[in-house]
């Protein structure tokens, strides 16, 4: 492997595995936001617990997101230099921006919120979690419309062999970031209801294992306490059916969303970035069927060993177009339209390395595109049924004593998280051998665009990419370990794992008193730390 | 001298200083966590006044190399890719610096919290270092050719300048540190700080001296010397200052120093942004390295929207929690209550 392979296996990782935790830093900020909120309002202990439980959790969660960001921030310098150099004027804007306007809310106020339990007016203090989740959401905006800036450059000219920025406006609202990012919320918030639904599921079914809770002749259950263990008492249970449907609809609702927005990034990649769509159903001819099973040789350069075997007719072209009968191009024809525009080998330029003057793979890899457009629809699909069926079976108010589907909820977790990373694995793979596409719209800048293979650091060898590959996944290896063992150890502990107070006062707590962790109304004034590390 | 690219000069600098003055005084505590906390709830004490405001002072970095990359996109991909080493160094010790904060306290056992103390405290240390580092070398200049990368291999950046600039932060953040300590602590710990900060001023902050005079010889002004003289100046108030127990006092002219001293640096340094050691032929400048006029148009107004609003709620989060902190605040650490893991209910199957 040589340096560009290593670079490009190196930002795979490294942003799929940042991407694990963004969604639920997304998703869980913004649940656990409205939950505060509800307590805020109504004063309800159950409220109160399911922040503190949730907003632990987020927690953990968030600082991994933190500390793998910052490799992205700076991975671009190191080790794609070159590219660095040809987008800067555009690209460093936004994400200039999501430092300045993004980064420093999230965190900032984070920090209030984490540590501002009593120092902070309840009023106060839920503003800055709600500032914080803001911030992610333009976070998340912002990096897309970087992104989106590669999918579909826009509002730039060519001096000088470099695009430079004449409509910032144009940038920031490229119609692909527009779809892109409500696309990528509702695909957090998938992540956040899949999350939600099987560790309350997980807890709903401990309290009918333990015998807390037992089911009444009419079915329906009654919920009970366990005296001696902190926290599980009848509010518990509360706690847990609350979540659990809390999760269920969010999940049903952000798969709707990424399918409307899908549907709308499917229209706009047919206009400009065609070969990805035919990448996307392996197609080597025109067509309008969507593919639901293609058998063949995917990886092959040749589409042409490539057979439907089974196919919707119609849905590609309403995907693409919003119409039956559009003929979506297929591979063979776009490769002759690619090669006229943009040539048929790469350049004799020293940027190439050896690879210059070689032939050009305009095809992506089909069977990475194929499969993870299909496994983005298909796992966000099934954590989508799947809470429909957990609403359905814990509508008298517990679930079913079944070990294996308590399994089965709890493994569901990983389904969105699946579908988020073969979203973007679809999207990042299918745009090559571009790392800049280019926009095919005759508007003039046609001509804008940059190669993957011209995009790697010269000066920096395969030797040291390849040391921050081993170093960067080993440890990252080692912290997803430690951060979902710490989440289980949390999830198991329940509620008063983060709430320890309620061991002291567990009675006054349930019946509506005092909550721990201050009344809405009351700061308590001498305490210098709400919380202590 | 173009306008634009010298006010984003000027602005990078800004946030440089920014990033050292607040993530210099979290770095420096973090670095104290071993050799000057003597037991856990010091340790705790230590964390707990930064642990608001530690990530918020980290974006200060971000912002610095973003800014840096919309800017002079030139410089950050050739400074970025010529230090890889160092650089991802830093990026594995702020990765590891940034979980222990938060996940030392999530398990109450010994072993699990030496583990991230150590962490915390290494982790500061090589991130200060090497931060250090790259802004030494960028001052002093790197082996780049024409279109600006790394010639003569991974280890090619390495110099004097690079150790003595990586001294320089880690002596000015430990400093810092022992300041911060003597004005958020209370009790033991605010008193050893305090003893700490006069007596190890002249050494802490020896190396960045070196850094600041050996620029001045490379390339210094009449007006940069002059604030390296102030700089000198603001030191020896704030040693006195705190010999006199006026903490708040030394803790802001230590920042005077910081201020006086990256002034001197950067300025000495201006227009060239990083000088190539093969040819200055090859030299990043302001004019040459930046972006386009309408790209930093664009963001000298985002700046001034978001910089004075990030100024004024960081430093609304300093008197939110501006009481000092003391062993007494330190809650045992919270025992946790597993309401699953423990056996008190005979499960039925
Ligand atoms: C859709 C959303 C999204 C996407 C595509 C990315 N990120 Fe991210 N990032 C976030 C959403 C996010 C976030 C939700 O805002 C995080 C997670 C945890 C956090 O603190 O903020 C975050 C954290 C985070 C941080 C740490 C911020 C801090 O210290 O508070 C950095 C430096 C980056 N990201 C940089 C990047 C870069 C350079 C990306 C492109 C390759 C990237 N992120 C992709
Ligand atoms: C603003 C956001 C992003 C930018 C600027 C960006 C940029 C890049 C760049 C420069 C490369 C290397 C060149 C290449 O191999 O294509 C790349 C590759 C890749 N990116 Fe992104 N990316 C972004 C977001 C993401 C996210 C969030 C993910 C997934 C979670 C992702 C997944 C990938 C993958 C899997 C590759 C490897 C593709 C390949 O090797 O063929 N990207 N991206
Ligand atoms: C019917 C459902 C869906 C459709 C039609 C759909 C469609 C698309 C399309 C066309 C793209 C590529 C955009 C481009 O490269 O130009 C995309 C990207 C993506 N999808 Fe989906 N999607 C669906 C469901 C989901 C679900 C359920 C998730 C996650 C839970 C998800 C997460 C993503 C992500 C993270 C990306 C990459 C980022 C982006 O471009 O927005 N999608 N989707």
């Amino acid at each position: 492997m040589d340096a560009l392979e290593i670079a490009r296996w190196q930002f795979g990782i490294t942003t799929v595995y940042h991407f694990m935790m963004v969604p639920l830093t997304i998703g869980l900020g913004l649940v656990v936001a409205v939950i505060q909120t509800l307590w805020y309002r109504t004063g309800k202990p159950e409220y109160l617990r399911m922040t503190k439980f949730w907003g632990k959790l987020f927690l953990i969660n968030f600082i991994m997101g933190v500390a793998t960001g910052i490799v992205q921030e700076f991975q671009f310098g190191m080790a794609w230099s070159e590219y660095s150099r040809f987008v800067g004027d555009v690209f460093g804007a936004p994400l200039a921006m999501e430092a300045l306007l993004a980064f420093f809310v999230e965190s900032t106020f984070l920090g209030l919120w984490i540590f501002g339990w009593k120092q902070l007016k309840p009023g106060l203090h839920l503003a800055c979690l709600w500032i914080a989740v803001i911030g992610s959401v333009f976070s998340a905006y912002f990096i897309i419309v970087a992104n989106s800036w590669m999918q579909h450059p826009v509002g730039v000219q060519m001096v000088n062999g470099r695009p430079v920025m004449t409509d910032a406006w144009a940038v920031f609202t490229n119609n692909t970031a527009l779809v892109a990012v409500p696309h990528t919320l509702f695909g957090a918030l998938a992540v956040a209801g899949a999350f939600l639904l099987g560790i309350a599921w997980y807890h709903l079914w401990r309290r009918r294992h333990d015998g807390i809770d037992t089911i009444g002749t009419d079915g329906k259950v009654i919920p009970g306490e366990a005296p001696g263990i902190p926290g599980r008492d009848r509010n518990d249970h509360t706690v847990w059916i609350r979540s659990l449907r809390i999760g269920a609809v969010v999940a049903m609702i952000s798969f709707a969303g990424t399918a409307v927005t899908g549907d709308l990034q499917g229209k706009l990649m047919f206009e400009q970035q065609p070969m990805k769509m035919a990448a996307a159903e392996a197609a080597c001819h025109d067509g309008t069927g969507f593919s639901v099973l293609s058998v063949g040789n995917l990886g092959s350069k040749n589409c042409n060993d490539i057979v439907a075997v089974i196919e919707v007719p119609g849905i590609l072209s309403f995907l693409a177009k919003g119409d039956f009968s559009t003929e979506v191009k297929g591979v063979n024809s776009l490769l002759d339209e690619y090669k006229a525009k943009y040539g048929t080998t790469l350049p004799d330029n020293p940027i190439y390395g050896d690879r210059a003057g070689q032939p050009i793979q305009y095809v992506p890899v089909m069977e990475v595109t194929y499969w993870g457009f299909r496994m983005m629809i298909g796992f966000g699909g099934i954590a989508a049924l799947a809470a429909l069926v957990a609403l359905w079976a814990t509508r008298k108010g517990t679930v079913p004593a079944s070990r294996g589907l308590m399994r089965l909820a709890v493994f569901g977790i990983l389904a969105p998280f699946g579908a988020n990373a073969a979203g973007w694995i679809f999207t990042e793979m299918g745009r090559q051998p571009f790392v800049v596409a280019p926009n095919p719209d005759p508007s003039g800048i046609d001509q804008v665009f940059m190669f993957t293979a011209a995009a790697v650091s010269p000066g920096v060898s395969a030797g040291e990419i390849l040391t921050s590959l081993v170093v960067l996944t080993t440890i990252y290896a080692v912290l997803l370990v430690v951060e979902v063992k710490l989440l289980v150890k949390y999830i198991r502990g329940g509620v008063a794992a983060a709430m320890p107070e309620l061991a002291h006062a567990p009675a006054d707590e349930s019946e509506g008193g005092t909550p721990p962790g201050g009344t809405p109304g009351t700061p308590e004034g001498d305490d210098v730390l709400a919380f202590a590390y | 001298m173009e306008l634009l690219p010298t006010i984003w000069f000027i602005a990078i600098a800004v946030l440089w200083t920014g990033y050292l003055f607040l993530e210099g005084f979290d770095l420096g505590v973090g670095m104290l966590m071993k050799g000057f906390a003597r037991n856990n709830t010091e340790r705790r004490v230590l964390i707990n006044t930064i642990g608001p405001v530690w990530d918020g002072n980290e974006v200060w970095l971000l912002t610095a190399g973003g800014a840096t990359f919309a800017a002079f996109p030139l410089w950050y991909a050739s400074l970025f890719s010529a230090l890889y080493l160092p650089l991802l160094l830093v990026l594995v010790a702020l990765i590891f610096r940034a979980v222990a904060f938060e996940y030392r306290g999530k398990v109450d056992n010994p072993k699990w919290r030496a583990r991230w103390d150590w962490a915390i405290s290494a982790g500061s240390f090589v991130a200060a270092f090497g931060v250090g580092a790259a802004l030494a070398l960028t001052t002093t200049g790197l082996p780049i050719d024409a279109n600006g990368d790394r010639v003569g291999g991974p280890f090619a950046w390495f110099s004097g300048y690079a150790v003595l600039g990586g001294l320089a932060v880690v002596g000015f953040s430990l400093l810092h540190g022992l300041g911060f300590l003597a004005l958020k602590t209370d009790g033991e710990v605010r008193h050893r700080a305090r003893a700490w900060f006069v007596r190890l001023l002249p050494v802490l902050l020896l190396p960045i001296a070196g850094w600041a005079v050996s620029l001045q010889l490379l390339s210094g002004e009449a007006w940069t010397m002059a604030a390296v003289v102030a700089a000198v100046v603001a030191a020896v108030l704030a040693w006195n200052f705190a010999r006199k127990g006026a903490e708040g006092r030394a803790f802001m002219s230590l920042g005077a120093f910081l201020l006086l001293g990256s002034a001197s640096i950067f300025g000495a340094a201006f227009p060239v942004v990083m000088p190539s050691t093969l040819d200055p032929a090859f030299n990043l400048t302001v004019t040459n390295a930046s972006s386009s006029d309408y790209t930093l148009g664009l963001m000298s107004i985002v700046a001034c929207i978001g910089l004075p609003l990030v100024l004024a709620y960081q430093a609304w989060t300093y008197w939110v929690f501006r009481r000092r902190v003391s062993a007494a605040h330190i809650p045992e650490a919270h025992s946790f209550l597993p309401a699953i893991a423990a056996k008190a209910l005979a499960p039925k199957d």
